[in-house]
């Protein structure tokens, strides 16, 4: 029939090309022939849309109200784990944010240390002990402690002393939003991150505060600069830091080992952890893991976070297994006649699996919407909430997952349909 | 004389277990050849549906042996049995079972979607399917838009779409009026031209003998009766 057509139409076509009939009469053949392609286009895109999917959308969409339950089932199941994996890769930014950004190939650190905020000193002879080592280029020092801060107003709050080298590579802090490093030449001048005026009782750049008594002045200011602990970063210079923390001019934390890049990392490492008593030679991954492994796991912090996560899960699976274990229910008898006609099992499963598969696009799609309402809000809170293209990607590829492991049961009732039941009914 | 479409010999089933088993069909034997209706007549309860599940491959007789295109169905797996369904075997059933979100042309198309034919060409058979049974102009109507003679034809188009060489109809006029009724069965006669085609009706409506090529009567699970008939209407 469909051949016929297109016979018909080139018929006219050659028709036309002879005859050279009235222009008016030609204008209306080619209204024909679009009218036409374009009947033939959608026939086209009629044909190429698998059934399978058609009937797996329709039937989704038939019981609004069902769909309107699995979709918010899916909805809160997405926030939920957003939220608890956003705040996870918040947290965990925080946590090694300064490890991260150091420039250092090794770090030596205070043995046992377990994270960048433990209080342990190194006297000042490892630096000595490490330019000595065949393959290090220099050994930067960087010192990090806990202090107090005096605010303008009145009152204390603990904040954490960071001492950088502001001449050297090394730790620096990032982000400005107004001054820059050089600033920290000026006398008692620290840097702040802004996200934490209130807490600090400051409302710009200029400003003067305290830390142990002594006077300091606001020169530079960061944004998101934030710390796991609550306690603010306070970045000043070694020299000053050394003065608020009250250790001696050789004290510090950490030594930002660089090493020369013809060197071999890990020989250089042997050699220089086999020539320290009381520190550790790190590199920035195990630092890094061994942060992560203190504030999340030693603490229940991330614990928590993931159990939240998991519980969205199950909560999500539950919730659209329910809803396609009934809509299978209710099309049994479809299902029954599809078998009979001698539709493959697999067939039928990819029919449940598309309605799954739509539930999981259709609920994350509204979720996404929500949770980046949740993340703008939350940008400037205390902690946080962080999407990632890769997080965001995860998050897809597990609502996906979640779904299609919800269909399971519903499979498992279709794969056991008996298609005389065409018969009885 | 036609080819054997489809044969079923000795065909024994017995359906429930233990002391509730019961024995619905007791040694039948009947053979379907292409361009023949066949009426298989009775009341309720004499094993019409059972023969007709067992010849459609639905069901596995208890004993005997079922052929269709020369091909011996008995052994076979579930999975494969449905390949056979779906190549050679078109069902027509009394309630239409049509798929109330698809539209009769989506029904239709719907066999040909589950053998993999997902091309233009399917589009176009499922729409000669519809106008073979005259229902050109509903392809994009759903079932409920349908009246109850319309929707078995779509139901009729839906087990000639694949070309099947037999097609098997559960009462397929019960569901309708006097008027609907022989004009289902006159389409179904029309079908069973074809001489590659068996069309297969169970039924207990004698109004319709009169589209019959051959009558077969069961009875309480035995073939009593097997009449020719000629000059059947069509």
């Amino acid at each position: 029939m469909y051949t016929f057509g297109l016979m018909l139409n080139n018929d006219r076509h050659s028709k036309e090309s002879v005859t050279l009939t009235f222009q008016s009469k030609r204008i209306a053949s080619m209204h024909d022939t679009l009218g036409q392609r374009s009947n033939r286009m959608g026939r086209r895109t009629m044909a190429a849309i698998p059934l399978r999917l058609v009937l797996a959308s329709r039937n989704l969409f038939h019981d609004r109200i069902r769909f309107v339950a699995t979709t918010v089932g899916v909805v809160f199941s997405v926030i939920l784990v957003t939220v608890q994996l956003g705040l996870y890769v918040s947290c965990q930014r925080m946590i090694t944010a300064m490890i991260d950004r150091a420039q250092a190939d090794l770090w030596i650190v205070p043995m046992n240390a377990r994270s960048f905020e433990d209080n342990g000193m190194l006297e000042g002879q490892e630096r000595f002990q490490a330019l000595a080592t065949p393959g290090v280029t220099d050994a930067i020092p960087l010192l990090a402690g806990f202090s107090a801060w005096r605010r303008p107003d009145g009152g204390t709050t603990a904040v954490i002393i960071v001492g950088i080298s502001n001449d050297r590579p090394g730790l620096r802090p990032w982000n400005f939003v107004a001054g820059s490093l050089d600033d920290l030449t000026i006398p008692d001048g620290v840097i702040i991150d802004r996200s934490y005026f209130k807490r600090l009782g400051i409302t710009g750049s200029g400003q003067h505060a305290e830390i142990s008594n002594q006077r300091v002045r606001v020169v530079a200011l960061t944004d998101l600069i934030r710390s796991f602990t609550t306690a603010p970063f306070v970045f000043t210079t070694l020299e000053r830091a050394r003065h608020f923390l009250g250790v001696d001019s050789n004290s510090s934390t950490y030594y930002l080992v660089q090493v020369s890049p013809s060197a071999d990392l890990y020989r250089v490492r042997a050699s220089l952890g086999g020539n320290l008593s009381d520190a550790e030679v790190l590199t920035p991954k195990e630092f890094h893991d061994r942060s992560l492994v203190q504030w999340f796991y030693s603490t229940g912090a991330g614990a928590a976070l993931i159990a939240g996560a998991i519980l969205g899960i199950i909560v999500g699976t539950v919730i659209v297994a329910q809803t396609l274990y009934s809509s299978a229910k209710d099309h049994l008898n479809e299902f029954a006649t599809m078998r009979a006609m001698g539709s493959s099992a697999f067939y039928i499963h990819q029919v449940i699996l598309c309605q799954a598969f739509l539930s999981a696009v259709i609920g994350f799609f509204i979720a996404a919407i929500l949770a980046w309402i949740i993340v703008q809000a939350t940008a400037t809170a205390a902690v946080p909430v962080i999407m990632t293209p890769i997080l965001t990607l995860s998050l897809f590829i597990l609502t996906v997952a979640m779904c299609a492991l919800s269909a399971v049961a519903a499979i498992i009732k279709v794969t056991r349909i008996d298609p005389v039941l065409v018969f009885n009914r | 004389m036609n080819t054997v479409a489809i044969e079923a010999i000795e065909i024994v089933k017995s359906l429930g277990e233990g002391a509730g088993q019961v024995l619905v069909l007791k040694g039948v034997s009947v053979s379907l050849a292409g361009g023949e209706l066949t009426l298989l007549m009775r009341p309720s309860g004499s094993g019409k549906t059972t023969l007709l599940s067992v010849l459609g491959c639905i069901l596995s007789p208890t004993a005997g042996v079922v052929r269709i295109g020369g091909r011996t169905t008995t052994g076979v797996p579930p999975e494969e049995l449905a390949k056979v369904r779906q190549q050679h075997i078109g069902f027509i059933f009394q309630s239409f079972h049509l798929f109330p979100t698809l539209t009769a042309e989506e029904n239709v198309r719907l066999t040909l979607d589950m053998r993999g034919e997902r091309t233009l060409a399917a589009l176009a058979k499922a729409q000669q399917a519809l106008t073979t049974v005259g229902l050109a102009h509903k392809l994009n109507s759903f079932p409920q838009d349908l009246s109850g003679g319309e929707q078995q034809r779509v139901a009729i188009a839906r087990a000639i779409v694949g070309d099947p060489s037999v097609i098997l109809a559960d009462e397929p006029t019960a569901a309708l009026d006097r008027e609907n009724g022989l004009a289902i069965m006159g389409v179904l006669a029309n079908i069973a031209k074809d001489p590659a085609r068996a069309v297969f009706a169970v039924t207990h409506d004698p109004r319709i003998e009169l589209f019959a090529d051959r009558i077969l009567s069961i009875e309480d699970g035995r073939l009593v009766g097997d009449q020719p008939r000629s000059g059947r209407l069509s």
